[in-house]
């Protein structure tokens, strides 16, 4: 039996390559560039709001900042707004932590129809899954990297 | 010889068609017998939207067709779903037998070929030949969330949210199937899931040049020859493996995914799915056949063999066309 390596037709392919719509690459990176950057603009302006208004310093700082992109995200992925910014933005919305947060609401909310146990919360991971699992992975190891330095220096 | 040419020429005595509100929109959507004003048709689930609107249609050809269900002898129908679900749970509303049929988006020629052939042998009286797809049951299975925020790709097409059914008889006034020819797998190796048109173009091609070479016609014969849903890109594809084989079928040809969309906002290279087809067959061209502005066209649907899993363990996509000739 043939595997697809065998079905190659490489003349095809490269017919298929220079022939087909190519992503509009310069429009794409400025719409990137936009709505990325008022994301984190956003984001920092909770920043100045947090710690000259309330007075919140460090961890609790950045802590409280991103629940409340998270909570901004998810809110607009919950009214159905932040698919079309992400149409629009493409790597300028995923990005962001508010991204993270589309990530993991919207298969949440897309599987919800086979039940609360089984559809929603075994598929809410499923893209932001690989996320997490290689987050933490690496932060493991960059800690560890840390940590040699550390001792050696 | 993989071309069949009907002795007793089936009748496709009515057709029963079903849309979203999106595909009612464009130049096709003035024929589709019902369109939805929400994509959910009122039910919970997409797949339960796309049961009803399948089983909406079959019931529309029915009536239309003036024959009692019992004389129906089969239905022959499929969809896009996992073990094509919208097809077998539309199928138990019915007291009549069920095939089931897939071949991703070419099961509407597939079910056609195969009541036809019912048919001619003398078998049954009468078949019910239908498909559906529903946009976001399709996404949902072989995409991403709906709401997930992410950009599609240009090469990208639509799935068409629509059913589309028809009645064939051994008697009746209508168009006539009066030809078919069954198309092979053919795989040229494309991996792209995004660019599903190039994975298909080669068997469409190798599809119509088999027709023509055993039925000894040339494009000149037909008035349309129509594809199933090889959106812009892919008919551009087919339109140049066929010249370079020595056919010209620039005059003639029309893709149903081009068609049944004003592209706007982001279906890009057109419709697709099992529905894209049978959708537009059933409304817009079995109206032109019937008052016979067209009278020799030949339907070939298009399909893309692939599964989310396929393409996850790095298979190419291969692809399969199947050709129905019908003249009025």
């Amino acid at each position: 039996m043939k595997n697809s390596q065998n079905f190659i037709n490489q003349n095809y392919l490269t017919y298929v390559h220079y022939n087909s719509p190519k992503t509009k690459e310069k429009r794409s990176l400025l719409r990137a560039f936009w709505v990325g950057g008022v994301i984190c603009c956003i984001g920092q302006g909770f920043r100045y709001l947090l710690e000259f208004g309330l007075g919140l310093k460090g961890d609790e700082l950045s802590g409280f900042v991103s629940m409340i992109m998270i909570f901004l995200g998810s809110l607009l992925t919950g009214l159905g707004v932040y698919d079309r910014i992400g149409k629009y933005a493409g790597g300028g919305s995923i990005v962001p932590i508010t991204g993270f947060a589309n990530s993991v609401v919207s298969p949440a909310m897309e599987f919800k129809t086979e039940g609360y146990i089984y559809g929603l919360a075994a598929k809410m991971f499923v893209i932001a899954g690989p996320i997490i699992v290689f987050g933490v992975a690496s932060s493991v190891l960059v800690g560890l990297i840390y940590f040699v330095g550390y001792l050696i220096f | 010889m993989r071309t069949i040419s009907f002795k007793n020429k089936p009748v496709i005595v009515a057709t029963g068609t079903t849309s979203g509100p999106k595909e009612g929109l464009g130049e096709v959507g003035k024929y589709i017998d019902y369109v939805s004003k929400d994509d959910t048709f009122g039910e919970k689930t997409f797949e339960k939207a796309e049961t009803k609107m399948l089983y909406t249609s079959i019931k529309q050809a029915l009536e239309f067709s003036k024959i009692k269900e019992e004389d129906i002898n089969a239905i022959i129908s499929g969809d896009l779903l996992n073990q094509i679900i919208a097809s077998t749970f539309s199928a138990r509303n019915f007291n009549i037998g069920f095939l089931g049929v897939y071949n991703a988006c070419a099961s509407f020629t597939e079910s056609l070929i195969l009541g036809a052939t019912f048919l001619d042998g003398g078998y049954f009286n009468n078949v019910i030949c239908a498909t559906s797809s529903h946009f976001s049951s399709a996404e949902r299975q072989y995409r991403y969330p709906l709401e997930l925020g992410c950009t599609r790709p240009p090469l990208s097409q639509w799935t068409v949210t629509g059913a589309g059914a028809l009645v064939l008889s051994n008697k009746g006034n209508g168009p006539k199937i009066v030809g078919a020819t069954i198309g092979k797998i053919i795989d040229y190796g494309v991996s792209d899931t995004n660019n599903m048109c190039a994975a298909m173009a080669p068997c469409a091609m190798d599809v119509i040049k088999t027709h023509f070479i055993e039925t000894n016609t040339s494009p000149k014969d037909y008035d349309l020859i129509i594809t199933g849903d090889l959106g812009a890109f892919g008919s551009r594809l087919l339109k140049d493996l066929l010249w370079e084989k020595g056919f010209d079928i620039q005059k003639q040809h029309v893709d149903c995914g081009e068609l049944i969309y004003n592209i706007k906002e982001d279906e890009f290279q057109g419709g697709s799915g099992a529905g894209c087809s049978s959708l537009v067959f059933c409304s817009y061209f079995y109206n032109k056949l019937k008052l016979k502005k067209l009278n020799r066209i030949l339907l070939v649907s298009t399909g893309a063999l692939l599964s989310s899993v396929s393409s996850q363990q790095n298979e190419t996509i291969p692809g399969i066309a199947h050709l129905v000739e019908v003249e009025c």
